[in-house]
This record gives C-alpha cells, structure tokens and sequence, in this order.
C-alpha cells in the first residue's frame, strides 16, 4: 500500500508537471486531463501523447475567499478556466496578478508551482498555476 | 404516458444542524412518518433505497440500507444505497420507480438522508467537492462555490445576467419557506442583506449558497394498481428520467448551459405528452442561486440568458406563472446533499395532494422537479400528476 497520495500522484506527474494530456489524431481534438479514450472517437480514436505549449485566456474565473484548510493560507486567490490555444480547457490558479486585474480573456502562460500538501506531514504537490503573459519574454 | 408509479407516503424530518441525531435517528424519522402517512404495514414493504452521496466521509458509516432496515426492524427485505452526489435523493426515487415497474417489488420505501454537520467546515467543503471532478478541479484549489462562480461570472457576460437578480433567487425562497415546517431557515432576508453577506468566491456570496445541512426525507411508492389499497389521495410518477455531463465543468464547450437537464427534462416532457407550459408547481435544484437561473432556462421556462429577468418580473413566485420552489428550495429548506432529490418530491406530493398549507400552489394538477448532481453532470427529473 502506498502512503496517501504518493501512488495518485506518481503516476499522473508527467500530466500536472509538463501539461501533458492527448491529441486524437482521428478527429483532431486535444484533450486535457489525459483521457483513456477519446470521448468523441471511442474506438475508432487515435490517442497520441501530446504536451501542451502552456499558453492560453481566461475564459472564466472566481476570487476564492472560502477554502479548505489546505488552501486556507492562499486566500483570497484567483481560480480559472483556462483555455489552452490549442483548445482544451482546464482548471487552475492564476498568480502573479492582484484580484482587480484579472479579466475574461486575460492572455495566460503556465508557471511550475506548489499545488498543495497531502496532510501537514504528507507529500507536496507540484503542478501547473498560471500567469499574466508578459511582452518581454515573447508569450502573447 | 399516464400514471407509472405511485407514491402513497411521504415524510421529512426538520433540516438544519441536527446535533442532537444521528445520520440513522433522522433517516428512521423520515422513513416512519412516510410509512404511518401511507399507513402501509412494515411487513409489507419488501424494498428500501436510500439516497446518499458521502456517508463514509461524513459520518464514518456506509453500509446505509443494512443499517436503516435493522434500526426500523423491517426485517430481511433488500436494502441498499445509490450515489449521484447531489442527485443521490432523485436517484434513488428512480431506482425505486424501475423497481416497482419491472415487477421486482410491490411497495418500496425511498429515503433520501445526510449528516453534514458532524464534520468542520473545511472537512465538509472538502467533501462537498469530490462532486466535482477532484482530481482536476478540487485539488486545483478550485471550490464548489468557486465553480458555480465560473458559471455566473460567464453568464453575467454573455447575457447581462445580475447580481441583484441571483439575490433575488434567494430572497424568493427564503420567503417560501417561512411557511415550510421542515425548512432550515423559516425567515426572509432583504435583497440588502443578501447583496451585502460575505463573498465565498466571487461573485457568489454566502446568502446565494444552499447551507450545510443534516436531514431525510422518504417516500412509500407501490404499484399504480395498489395506490389505492392505502391512500385516496395517490400523486402518481408519469416519467422518471435521466442524463449524463462531462464530470468536469472545463469539459464543456458552453458552461451556460446544462446539457443533461436539457436532454432529460425534454425526454420526461416528450414521455408524458405534455408541455412546459403544463406544468404547475416546479422544484429546482437551487444549489447555488444561479443554477435555480440556468435550471430554468434549460428546462425552458423561459429563453437562455432571460432566467435572471424571470425572477425580476416574478414569473417564478408562488403566485407567478411558473411557481419555482415553493418549499424554500435548498437555499432554505436546507441541502442535506443525499436527501434533496427526495425531498423535492415529498414537497410537490404535497402540492398535488393540497396539503401544502401556506405555500400551496393554486390548482396543481402537474408538477416537476430537476435534481442535479455536481455541477450538472447528472440530471433527474421526474414529472408527478394527480
């Protein structure tokens, strides 16, 4: 048996720490999470890995001021969709940016944080947050 | 189309934070009023389906129909619970109503039950999310409120939808369930207070969230042929439906809309032959205000994007054209998660018997409920007549 978390978390890394999920070769759509199949293909799906570039917009959001105890020290924190410009949407704080700023259709790019901890003495989750594009790093 | 099942009891115990009871003390509540309401015998009952979302990390116990047939002392009969997260309670009305259509059982009792409070707030927060998809959203930091705020937040966007509208949700309801004995919350609250109570995840306030809560309700259902063995005042099941979302939010292409009460209400309209405009007194799944709006966009009361303007013009008032949650609905009634499918049918039995008091409806003849689970992934919907 494996410790809480340790198991879950092992065998999804590559997905939460490079933003690898699937690309369907058959009908062309990309997906994020990582899927066993494709929703729309099934059977006849070709799922072939495929990492995202990590840029993407806002495409909803929320200013949490209510959390669980883990993300209690976090509060108050922006959570979003984002949409990833190759089409998949996905769940995930946005940092390096003041509650005012945020906006629907704001430009994102992915950053490598702390998710969260299993526990006060469990394991650290790292993953994907997101960011404000800057100008002078190219991302826009 | 007509009559399928009947239901000839129903019974609640009072929600809100039951510190006193256990998880099986409220469900045995609910289950003897249904039974002496029906006036069945105990050893008639040969089903018993319990709606239940998350016992285990509430409470600590599953294994809930084993448990509530011991403690009734309705001896070896099947018993057994059926999770939908927040669609528990509606799922396992239709397990009972398949049940007893494909002959397999005569007279079923359905409870609908949840202990929350047994718990902190932030082990309940944590649970409530595991209706989501947790491992995408919840451990993303992404909250319950969090994902209806995604929703209201687009919707606010795309159809000038209001805050003062998603208040005025609330306002009706508290409103309702003054009149309603088993509601958590028997007192209005003013549009101020409800526009100016604390933020749990903007633009979603505490006073637009259904509260935690512990309660149950059940339901006698037999066969149409043996309604009246028990009862002169049968409601009767004319469709029970149901369809399937993605699981996460993030997944779907419009989060305006949800698809699966889309699919399921228009099957239960298409099974019975009749059309919204038919319908009398509604029971929606109001977890939060704005799915009370999306909700009856949906089922097509009125057009997308004009759920907001409805409640303005109050179309969905007791005395409105579409009665939406006479009963206080889970914004006050309370939102014990397992009990709130069933819970919305012992309320529109009772508007179809009269025997809803000071929130009756006037005439109702067809009633209908949406029970959703997550954020919309699972929908039930059951259409009930006289």
């Amino acid at each position: 048996m494996a410790e809480k978390g340790v198991a879950q978390l092992w065998r999804k890394i590559k997905a939460i720490y490079t933003i690898q999920g699937d690309h369907c070769t058959n009908c062309d759509t990309y997906y994020f999470p990582p899927r066993v199949v494709c929703p729309k293909c099934r059977r006849k799906g070709q799922l072939e890995k495929y990492t995202f570039k990590g840029l993407g917009k806002i495409h909803t959001f929320a200013i949490v001021r209510q959390a669980p105890d883990t993300f209690k020290r976090q509060i108050p924190y922006i959570v979003a969709q984002v949409e990833l410009d190759e089409g998949a949407r996905l769940t995930a704080q946005i940092v390096n940016c003041d509650i005012e700023d945020v906006h629907i259709d704001m430009r994102v790019r992915s950053c490598f944080r702390k998710i969260t901890e299993y526990g006060e003495s469990g394991i650290i989750v790292y993953g994907y947050k997101f960011e404000p594009t800057m100008k002078v790093t190219g991302h826009e | 189309m007509g009559k399928k099942v009947a239901i000839v009891g129903v019974g609640m115990s009072k929600f809100g934070e039951l510190w006193n009871k256990s998880l099986a003390e409220i469900s045995l509540e609910a289950g003897m009023y249904a039974i002496f309401d029906a006036q069945v015998k105990g050893k008639d009952i040969d089903g018993l389906i319990i709606g239940n979302m998350s016992a285990g990390r509430f409470t600590g116990q599953e294994h809930l129909g084993a448990q509530a047939a011991d403690w009734g002392g309705l001896g070896d009969l099947p018993a057994y619970s059926v999770e939908a997260a927040c669609a528990s309670g509606g799922a396992a009305v239709r397990q009972a109503y398949m049940a007893i259509l494909s002959g397999q059982h005569d007279i079923v009792l359905v409870l609908g039950t949840e202990k929350m409070s047994d718990v902190n707030q932030s082990m309940a927060m944590d649970t409530i999310s595991v209706a989501s998809d947790w491992e995408w959203e919840g451990m993303f930091g992404a909250t319950f409120p969090a994902l209806y705020a995604f929703m209201a937040r687009r919707h606010m966007k795309e159809y000038g939808t209001t805050e003062e509208q998603m208040s005025l949700v609330t306002v009706k309801n508290h409103k309702n369930a003054v009149h309603n004995p088993w509601a958590q919350f028997r007192k209005p609250v003013p549009l101020e207070v409800v526009m100016s109570s604390g933020l749990l995840a903007d633009p979603i306030r505490v006073l637009h969230s259904s509260p935690i809560s512990d309660g149950a309700a059940g339901l006698v259902m037999c066969s149409v042929e043996r309604a009246k063995e028990f009862t002169d005042t049968p409601v009767y099941i004319e469709a029970s439906t149901q369809a399937s979302d993605t699981l996460a939010l993030h997944d779907r292409a419009d989060i305006c809309r949800m698809k699966a009460v889309v699919s399921s209400s228009r099957n239960a309209l298409k099974e019975t032959g009749l059309a919204i405009k038919d319908i009398d007194v509604f029971e929606l799944h109001d977890s939060f205000t704005i799915s009370e709006i999306i909700i009856s966009e949906d089922i097509g009361i009125v057009k997308k994007g004009e759920g907001g303007k409805a409640v303005e013009e109050g179309l969905t008032e007791i005395d409105g054209k579409f009665p939406v949650n006479a009963s206080g609905g889970l914004k006050a009634r309370g939102h014990p998660i397992g009990a709130t499918g069933v819970a919305q049918i012992v309320e529109l039995a009772l508007q179809l018997r009269g025997d809803a008091e000071k929130r009756q409806v006037d005439g109702v003849e067809k009633a209908m409920s949406v029970n959703i689970g997550g954020t919309g992934a699972t929908s039930i919907v059951h259409i009930l007549g006289r």
